[in-house]
């Protein structure tokens, strides 16, 4: 299968495998395609074995920071007396990334299996899915998959008849890109403004409801059932680079690019054949010019560079970028840098928490001096405040939204200071306007830029 | 007498209000169901004014003043009445570099409110832009109430709002 393109012949489709396919919707349809084996077999194991099983794997968090997932699972320790709980981040708001969206409308029941493995697997008897609230067909498919399973028996006081306790509850989120950040989806999760808390106390420790708490992304949670089903030396062995990054994953690519979709490789795929082969290169007459690879919040990379690069964890911080959620937004010569940074820019500012004085002032002056540079009215010291401001916003903030702003700003000028400088001397106009202006006037934080 | 000193009419009332004491057995306080609140008012009212904010804040045993703030955090939950169909386009760069400002453009043009925010004359549409949908591969994508449309082109809207009862 695949969607929206069927399966690539160089792709390895172990999550993607049923995408298109409604059939594997339903639980019958699930269990038909062997849903549901894994999460028996878990529940016949210790927490510490399956634990044990996922460290060996190799498997690392999708969700874009790479942590070891078999290791932060060991951070829980199950029978300690408290509650414990896992949060399943499907607050997937990165520009440029959208393949947990795919994983909940096409496999929802890989979800429910996975968030239910992973409750066992930390000693938690609850597991809540975060889902951003405009997701609402993959709201509707996770609901329907999760009453099916407590329908079932698969969830709930007695899970698959194990005399185990999990529940996995849906939460719906209202519209922020800052609770895809742990801390700020827990608070959110508590009923709270979503903004970030500072660690520690890390959520192992003190997370969700002040008890010790496993968050992991859709992307993680649905690859360990696979594991547990092949066993880790099957997904350790899935890998063309090297040991640190394990298994497939995958990315989601759009932008200016022939084939835009979904695409799940073996870590260490060659991102030359992956852009040009698998995704179909550039549209019609056009060229590539730069790359985003991992999400709108890592640095920006020049052909040379993406053309060079390995696609696992390592190989994109070899060439200077990083893997981030696997979010490739592709931009073709026909773009602009300064108006597609600008307006990036202007994506931060609107959801910046505004609890750092270095985010909250730093996203909404950088987009007013890129807005600025990209109607022709830049000057060269602009470039070189933006740079200051960039520093300014790099690692010192509660949580990373305000270095996410700066990656693309600084790499930008750094790749294509000349698009800025021929802005700023009058040798080429900027001929569109940068979208993105205050939306309904009723969202106080909205209003970015207001003098 | 007017709308605005008509009696307020509780939300949580009837099914409503069994489907909020279902939602609280799933956390260990109530304070975290704010959130799944604050949706079913916005699902019964098309918004959430001051006095759902109250009716809320009693419920959740939290106060008003408490209940707005968390309410004023987040994007989508309206503080004012908006169009009945409520259209946001998707303009965050991987849609922009799309082709996503035509199509804010072709929405605002023939819904007739030919300004963000702004809700037409004969209140049925209001068209915001809306920051990364997660469907960046669908460019340009774009949410009307509940529903999302992939692959929305100018060309596409007029028989998009002819389709919208």
């Amino acid at each position: 299968m695949g969607y929206p393109h069927k399966t690539h012949p160089r792709e390895t489709a172990v999550l993607s495998k049923h995408f298109g396919d409604p059939a594997a919707r339903s639980l019958e349809g699930w269990k038909a395609r062997g849903g549901y084996r894994a999460l028996e077999q878990a529940l016949a194991m210790t927490p510490a074995a399956i634990v044990d099983v996922v460290k060996a794997s190799g498997l690392r968090g999708r969700g874009g920071a790479g942590f070891p997932t078999g290791m932060k699972w060991s951070f829980m320790k199950p029978g300690d007396g408290k509650p414990h709980y896992l949060c399943c981040n499907a607050d997937e708001s990165e520009p440029g990334t959208f393949k947990d969206r795919e994983i909940m409308r096409w496999t929802p029941h890989a979800l429910v299996e996975g968030c239910a493995v992973g409750a066992y697997a930390i000693g938690a008897e609850t597991a809540y899915i975060y889902i951003r609230g405009e997701f609402t067909e993959p709201i509707q498919r996770m609901e329907a998959a999760i009453a099916e399973a407590y329908q079932a028996g698969i969830l709930g006081a007695n899970a698959m008849g194990s005399g185990k306790r999990v529940d996995v509850h849906v939460h719906k989120g209202a519209g922020a890109y800052i609770c895809g950040e742990e801390t700020a989806l827990m608070n959110s999760l508590e009923g709270k403004r979503g903004n970030p808390r500072i660690k520690p106390p890390f959520p192992a420790v003190a997370g969700l409801f002040a008890q010790p708490t496993t968050i992991n992304n859709v992307e993680t949670l649905a690859a360990v059932p696979h594991i547990l089903n092949n066993g880790a030396e099957w997904y350790k062995a899935m890998s063309l680079s090297n040991p640190k990054s394990t298994g497939t994953k995958l990315f989601s690519v759009c932008g200016n690019v022939a084939r835009p979709g979904n695409y799940e490789i073996v870590m260490g795929f060659p991102f030359k054949d992956f852009l040009y082969d698998l995704c179909g290169g550039p549209l019609p007459g056009r060229k590539f010019k730069a790359v985003i690879p991992g999400g709108s919040s890592v640095p920006i990379q020049t052909m040379v560079e993406a053309e060079a690069t390995l696609m696992d964890y390592e190989g994109f911080v070899a060439q200077g970028t990083m893997l981030g959620s696997g979010g490739v937004i592709i931009f073709d010569d026909a773009q602009s840098m300064p108006r597609m940074i600008a307006r990036l820019a202007r994506f931060y500012a609107h959801e910046s928490c505004a609890q750092c004085t270095q985010c909250r002032e730093g996203t909404a002056w950088t987009t007013k001096i890129l807005e600025r540079i990209a109607a022709g009215h830049g000057t060269f010291e602009d470039l070189d405040t933006l740079l200051e401001i960039a520093e300014n916003m790099t690692g010192k903030t509660i949580c990373v939204l305000s270095d996410s702003c700066a990656a693309p700003v600084v790499s930008g000028i750094a790749k294509f200071r000349h698009e800025f400088e021929a802005l700023i001397t009058g040798k080429r106009s900027s001929s569109v306007p940068v979208a993105g202006r205050p939306t309904d006037g009723s969202q106080p934080r909205a209003v970015v830029g207001a003098a | 007498m007017s709308v605005a000193h008509a009696p307020y009419e509780p939300v949580f009332t009837g099914k409503r209000a069994e489907d909020l004491k279902a939602i609280l057995l799933r956390y260990p306080n109530k304070q975290a169901a704010l959130l799944p609140a604050l949706w079913i008012v916005q699902e019964e009212r098309g918004w959430v004014s001051e006095e759902a904010m109250t009716e809320v804040a009693q419920a959740l045993d939290v106060t008003a003043a408490y209940v707005k703030g968390v309410v004023t955090f987040y994007t989508m939950y309206h503080q004012h009445p908006v169009g009945k169909h409520f259209i946001q386009v998707c303009t965050t760069s991987p849609c922009l570099c799309a082709g996503a400002d035509k199509v804010t453009e072709a929405f605002l043009r023939h819904t007739g409110c030919n300004e963000l925010g702004v809700t037409s004359p004969d209140g049925r549409f209001t068209v915001i832009e809306v920051e990364c949908l997660g469907a960046c591969g669908f460019a340009t994508p774009v949410q009307i109430n509940a529903d999302t449309i992939e692959n929305v082109t100018p060309e596409k809207v007029p028989e998009i709002l002819a389709g919208l009862k």
